[in-house]
């Protein structure tokens, strides 16, 4: 067992950097591999998911994709089983809309991460919050927009906002949803990585980039990314999932086996970032975390709402310094 | 194109415009009301000498606390209007009293009295005054209304040649203003126009018609009572709200200022065609029969109730009212307006709100008079859904938005369920003429009147203060 955790572990490249890693004997790690029999199978699974390990070339273009939250390993990554996932989740992206569809979680979760992404940019770009349009000015990039759950709000709030996506399916339901609505036909959608847009020397004030993270190949990369379209003292906001015992009995037990709220294999809980790695990442990228929060759903009133607890989901917003 | 959000009146309309126009969040909202009343023309007060007129409402305090926040209530005050702060509740069985009065909790009043027209008219003139809101009157009904068909996603609402334009990028104007527009409710009104709206407010009353259109379905049933009102004189002024409870049901005596009070009768349906019919005389001496000896004796105090009212940890300090004795109400001399009758029912509205229309009032829940909250509870429906689609705008949300809508509901729905269940249940209570009722009523006379604790939380409540009877 303890091999296909290392190997597993050796997907999370901090390589290059001297992050300790966390210890694969260590005693967070191994009541898992030690426990039910249910666990050992999970474990395979994730290992043999995750694609073999690429060549540095490779790896290059794939770790800086900005695939959407639905596991678009997309175009480099040849195995069957990706392409596997790939088409499940295209074949659901028409339901992006649908609010008791299979995204119903992700709308509910929606109001909370904006109400927390409209008072830190609104706090940083000296906005005013009661104002009807807030962002009326500030040019915002939704990296990994999937069908444009967070775009569209950010646009009704008077952002000039881009959407991007790997998928080249939510593209289109994206553009067409926000086509209805004259509030939201500005959004300019794209098929392409945030690499890409680097390459184009496009610059953004605020780059949005939640629940992607922990789908990408190779975080710092992608991090640094996102850097670089932040124009200097820009904002650039990320939300992920925390890999803590907890995430993993709520994010992976809980949503996709027990409650079925996400389909089975959306997440690996060794691609979660705890908050800690996640500034250090950003750290690296240029990038200083000013202001976390976590965010948790209460089972009785179904309201999701922001609290200083970061064991589960956490959004983190930071300022990308003048260098 | 501009994106209208309609709102088809009765009364509650009026409150939740004025919400929407005086919030920051909501101000740029474009705000159409259709509604064919000629009164919404009307530009001035309405003169004091008038007789008032029969249509009145009682208002809480939490409702006066609204209308002030959003600048009407200087124009109440301008016109007729009667604070109470005195109220006494009996029946025919003479077995017990309750008596209320707004010190019990502290407050001044325990509601006010205002004519309909006169809240229409304070409403109306406030929003005149406010000259950034974007709102236009139609002065028209509406015939139809079609509202774009529900889809889960928006690929299928849309066909196939709008996909194959945005794929092939051959945008024109003129599509997209079509793929827009069908995405709106359309109503058309029987002046020949067109409105297109993105959330359409039905406020127009129990028998709404755009709940009928949106094909919302409700629950009720009728009471076989209908309500007969009309506007009396009396000798002196009078500043206390009487009701008393008849075999047949309530009749209601309510000052409306100047020596004049309103009547509200609930009787059977035939007995309310004669009386209506019958000579102002006749009336009077009704009126004056049915509130003073008619049906049944005076309650009088027994040695029983002198004995806890000196029990001061039941009656509690500050309690004025549990040592108030029952008083005889005010003689009426003169019928001073025209009786009306309508009948009287419950109804409530299965759901509030579906896609891209919602109710507020009447349109989503009717009660049955006799605790003068109707009208009320319309007006925190309307507040309520102008806090939440400001709370909604502020995080980019869609005002359609049928989730949205659905925290509207889920804030709204429990309060007035739980007000329409209480309500029934004393019309129930109190149409049953059977020894041991009777008993267990004046029991409950007792206990609220000497009950210091219940006694307040029955005011708080009343008054709108509180939200829920207990655990508040």
């Amino acid at each position: 067992m303890a091999w296909r955790l290392l190997r597993v572990l050796q997907r999370t490249s901090f390589s290059n950097h001297t992050i300790s890693l966390p210890n694969p004997n260590c005693s967070r790690l191994n009541p898992l591999a030690a426990s039910s029999p249910l666990l050992p199978k999970l474990w395979k699974r994730s290992h043999t998911d995750a694609a073999p390990l690429p060549s540095p070339t490779q790896e290059t273009r794939a770790g800086t994709e900005s695939g959407d939250s639905r596991g678009a390993k997309s175009t480099s990554f040849r195995s069957s089983l990706n392409e596997a996932e790939v088409a499940k989740f295209a074949a659901i992206a028409e339901t992006w809309w649908d609010f008791q569809g299979p995204f119903q979680p992700l709308h509910l979760m929606n109001p909370t991460r904006i109400s927390f992404i409209r008072s830190t940019l609104c706090r940083h770009f000296r906005k005013d919050p009661f104002s009807a349009r807030p962002f009326e000015g500030l040019k915002i990039v939704d990296v990994g927009c999937g069908g444009g759950i967070l775009s569209e709000p950010l646009a009704r709030m008077g952002a000039t906002v881009t959407g991007i996506d790997a998928v080249e399916k939510n593209i289109k339901i994206a553009q067409i949803h926000a086509a209805s609505d004259p509030l939201t036909s500005s959004i300019e959608y794209r098929c392409t990585t945030a690499e890409e847009l680097v390459k184009e020397n496009e610059k953004f004030d605020a780059v949005i980039s939640l629940e992607v993270i922990e789908h990408v190949a190779d975080p710092s990369d992608f991090c640094k990314s996102l850097a670089a379209l932040t124009v200097p003292l820009g904002a650039t906001v990320i939300s992920t999932i925390n890999r803590s015992m907890r995430s993993y009995a709520t994010a992976i037990v809980a949503a996709e086996y027990l409650l079925n709220w996400l389909p089975r294999g959306t997440h690996q809980w060794s691609r979660f970032l705890t908050p800690e790695e996640l500034v250090l990442i950003l750290e690296r990228a240029s990038i200083s975390v000013q202001e976390m929060a976590g965010f948790f759903y209460n089972p009785l009133t179904g309201d999701w709402s922001l609290s200083d607890d970061t064991s589960v989901n956490f959004i983190a917003f930071a300022t990308r310094r003048n260098e | 194109m501009m994106w209208l959000s309609l709102v088809v009146a009765w009364l509650d309309w009026l409150l939740q415009v004025h919400c929407v126009a005086s919030m920051p969040l909501t101000k740029h909202l474009k705000v159409a009301i259709v509604d064919p009343n000629p009164a919404l023309s009307l530009r001035n007060y309405y003169d004091k000498s008038e007789m008032p007129d029969s249509r009145v409402s009682t208002i809480t305090p939490a409702t006066i606390s609204l209308f002030k926040d959003v600048g009407a209530w200087e124009h109440v005050q301008q016109q007729r209007h009667a604070f109470f702060d005195q109220m006494q509740v009996w029946d025919y069985t003479g077995l017990g009293y309750t008596r209320y009065n707004a010190r019990d909790v502290g407050k001044e009043y325990l509601g006010c009295v205002v004519e309909n027209k006169v809240l229409c008219n304070s409403l109306l003139l406030s929003l005149q005054q406010d000259a950034d809101s974007r709102k236009t009157i139609i002065p028209a009904k509406l015939t139809s209304m079609t509202l774009p068909p529900k889809s889960p996603s928006s690929g299928s609402s849309i066909g196939h040649t709008t996909m194959d334009k945005l794929s092939g990028m051959a945008k024109s104007d003129e599509t997209f203003e079509q793929i827009q527009l069908r995405r709106l409710a359309k109503l058309e009104l029987s002046d020949g126009q067109h409105i297109y709206s993105k959330l359409v407010v039905g406020a127009d009353g129990a028998k709404s018609h755009v709940r009928e259109m949106a094909g919302i379905k409700t629950s009720g049933w009728n009471y076989s009572q209908s309500g007969v009102i009309c506007t009396v004189e009396h000798t002196l002024e009078n500043h206390c709200a009487w009701q008393r409870f008849l075999p047949s049901g309530p009749i209601a005596l309510l000052p409306i200022g100047d020596k004049f009070s309103n009547i509200v009768w609930t009787m059977g349906s035939d007995d309310s065609t004669r009386h209506k019919l019958m000579s102002v005389d006749d009336f009077v001496e009704a009126v004056n029969y049915a509130l003073d000896h008619g049906y049944g004796p005076h309650p009088q105090s027994s040695s029983l109730d002198h004995y806890i009212e000196s029990l001061p940890w039941i009656t509690g300090p500050g309690t004025l009212s549990t040592r108030e004795h029952f008083e005889v109400p005010p003689k009426v001399i003169n019928v001073v307006s025209e009786r009306m009758a309508f009948p009287l029912s419950l109804m409530h509205a299965h759901n509030y709100a579906s896609s891209q229309v919602v109710l507020i009032g009447d349109a989503a829940h009717a009660v049955h008079p006799l605790a003068g909250q109707g009208v009320n509870l319309g007006f925190g429906d309307a507040s309520a859904l102008a806090k939440v689609i400001a709370e909604g705008l502020s995080l980019g949300a869609d005002i359609a938005d049928l989730a949205l809508l659905k925290k509207y509901e889920k804030e709204r729905k429990a309060a007035n369920i739980t007000m329409m269940a209480i309500l029934d249940g004393f019309q129930k209570a109190y149409s049953v003429d059977f020894g041991p009722i009777n008993l267990v009523r004046a029991a409950a006379f007792h206990g609220a009147q000497y009950i210091a604790p219940l006694k307040k939380t029955i005011i708080s409540y009343a008054m709108g203060d509180k939200k829920w009877p207990l655990f508040s």
